[in-house]
């Protein structure tokens, strides 16, 4: 879905080709890795998704043989607790990326519309915004995640809020300059004397033209998001359960079994860090291709 | 200089102001009975809850609340822990150590590791060397550092027969045991940081390499390491520190899960313990003490860049 959208933005005039699938084909063939990883993410979103069709057995079946090492019909493994861990690594991915799409959610529409404002009315509100951010980077990202947690209960959507504050500041950031770097341009001058107001300014005329940093710093926060939420269900502070499977819940659940079978302790590490991986190279990729101004900034 | 390095500190106090004030009030407007919360039963007796109320000063406004948690906390005073009952500004204190040595040992091992791997691929730009370390780099940076530990704690134990002890031993009272104990977290935490270090080293050496003094450097005959090391490195290393900045609060949350996965006793596990148990007072100090651990580090790299760099007017 989100990749849908991105291409959109690619194929929006300004962006140098007439039709969107030319545009793809070309950054393709310019930057392979970065093609691959836009698969990858988009099987990714996919099997989270259409997991429970996908998945060969139920992820709580418990009547497989005890840590049994991969095999065909079990491409995976079983765990400690005679589970199947393929098919308890598709149903993770609604937790892992699910949770990571949600805070990327969160943290647009706060950051769009702090760092808009902010960028475009500049002033007081400006310095109040400046404030919000420096005071946010005064958390830790983990430390503050697992205090939101605890004070308003471990729930999808307040994991998803949090971990979507901890990214506000940075789209903010980025947001706001690339409203500085518009907002005296002659188009919008000739907005104003047509006499459109500052909410239409904003929302027609200044968003369209920052959309490209927008997108390139969600995808960016993804592979953020996806660590974090890892991280905080590794701890057992998230929103998974034995019968609700996370990529991170899962490494911590094998822990007294690693040495015996060492497929626990790689497989859902190695999800996450495929998925990460894959975000953060097409997230690269898209920042080569849309903003090249921004390459290196992070 | 001196007015510089005053105009930061006393800007720093309103951002730690308000994080407290936040903390505090994210605690008091936490849905549910403070009682059933705290004392972990679901029909608490009336009385039970009516001392623990007082005891948590809940039965004052909440403004005098703030005021009495907060003056204790600036004169070091940072309230009793529900669960052991001992001084919370004791328990932070007992526990910072461990955090602040794993911090510098994963800081020292990602400076070792990333700077010569970013400065080597600068200086292979787009030969295959560079784009084997930067596929690599981005690699590291995409693994969860718990996952890292993971491994390094179960495969040479698998293959080798190999772990080190388990626990924490005072650097003072056994310094190669307390080494044996820390190198692996400290390389889980610290190979995501050295990536971002590499990644920031090459871009800023290939910027620097290009400039005109760098060109005077090696027509006047100087050697190329001289060039690299002195001439070039040091001005990169500048750039490196700017961003170092908003790696921080990163870095520093993936202490609470290494310390957790290697049974360290640092504020991490005590900030872990403490959410398991509900105890807030502990809770709510160890988040500004995790705030305040921020800012002063934020505030040392700018200290540090101002003085490394003359360029820059310290007004």
């Amino acid at each position: 879905m989100a990749i849908a959208a991105d291409l959109e933005v690619v194929a929006q005039p300004g962006f140098g080709s007439t039709s969107w699938l030319g545009a793809v084909g070309k950054a393709a063939r310019k930057n392979p890795a970065g093609a691959v990883a836009g698969v990858v993410c988009f099987l990714l979103v996919i099997l989270a998704i259409a997991g429970p069709s996908l998945s060969p057995y139920s992820p709580n079946r418990i009547d497989f043989a005890l840590l049994h090492a991969p095999t065909l019909s079990h491409p995976f493994g079983t765990d400690n607790l005679f589970r199947d861990l393929l098919s308890r690594i598709i149903f993770g991915a609604r937790n892992s990326l699910g949770i990571g799409f949600a805070a990327i959610a969160v943290s647009i529409v706060l950051g769009v519309g702090l760092g808009l404002t902010s960028g475009y009315f500049g002033g007081a509100w400006d310095s109040l915004v400046g404030g919000f951010i420096d005071i946010m980077f005064a958390f830790p990202a983990l430390v503050l995640v697992i205090f939101f947690v605890t004070v308003f209960g471990r729930e999808f959507a307040t994991i998803s809020v949090a971990i979507g504050l901890i990214l506000t500041p940075y789209t903010t950031r980025v947001v706001r300059t690339a409203v500085l770097g518009v907002r005296n341009l002659q188009y919008i001058e000739a907005a104003t004397a047509l006499g459109s107001g500052h909410l239409r300014i904003m929302t027609r005329h200044v968003l369209p033209n920052v959309a490209a940093p927008i997108i390139v710093v969600a995808s960016v926060n993804i592979g953020l998001a996806i660590l974090i939420e890892a991280s905080v269900s590794f701890l057992g502070l998230g929103v998974s359960s034995d019968t609700n499977p996370s990529w991170g819940r899962m490494l911590q659940e094998t822990r007294n079994v690693w040495q015996q079978a060492w497929w626990t302790a790689i497989i859902p590490g190695a999800a996450i860090s495929v998925a990460v991986l894959a975000f953060n190279v097409f997230g690269d990729a898209l920042r080569d291709a849309l903003d090249p101004r921004l390459r290196g900034s992070r | 200089m001196g007015r510089y390095i005053l105009r930061r500190l006393l800007l720093s106090i309103p951002v730690l102001f308000i994080a407290s004030i936040l903390i505090f009030g994210a605690v008091r407007v936490m849905p549910g009975d403070i009682c059933q919360i705290v004392l972990q039963i679901p029909v608490p007796a009336e009385e039970q809850c009516n001392n623990l109320r007082h005891e948590l000063k809940l039965d004052k406004p909440a403004v005098s609340q703030y005021f009495h948690w907060i003056g204790g906390v600036l004169t070091g005073d940072f309230g009793t822990s529900f669960f052991s009952k001992r001084p919370v500004g004791g328990e932070i204190q007992q526990h910072m150590s461990t955090t602040i040595e794993l911090a510098v040992l994963s800081i020292f091992f990602a400076f070792a590791s990333g700077v010569p791997i970013g400065v080597y691929s600068a200086l292979k730009q787009d030969k295959l060397a560079d784009v084997v370390l930067r596929g690599l780099s981005i690699g590291w940076l995409s693994m969860p550092s718990f996952w890292v530990g993971t491994m390094l704690i179960t495969f040479p134990a698998k293959w080798w027969g190999y772990s080190p002890p388990v626990g924490y031993t005072h650097f003072w009272n056994d310094p190669l045991k307390n080494l044996e104990q820390l190198y692996l977290p400290a390389i889980s935490l610290g190979l995501a940081l050295s990536a971002i270090l590499a990644r920031f080293t090459r871009s800023a050496m290939l910027e620097v390499l290009r400039q005109d003094y760098v060109r005077t450097a090696r027509a006047k005959g100087l050697r190329e390491r001289v060039v690299v090391s002195e001439h070039a490195l040091k001005n990169a290393m500048l750039q490196v520190i700017v961003h170092l900045g908003l790696q921080v609060a990163f870095f520093l949350g993936g202490t609470v899960v290494l310390e957790y996965l290697f049974a360290l006793p640092g504020l991490g596990t005590l900030l872990y313990n403490s959410v398991i148990t509900k105890d807030f007072p502990l809770i709510q100090g160890l988040v500004l003490v995790f705030a305040a651990i921020i800012v002063i580090t934020n505030l040392a790299i700018d200290l540090s860049y101002a003085w490394l760099d003359p360029r820059v007017k310290y007004t």
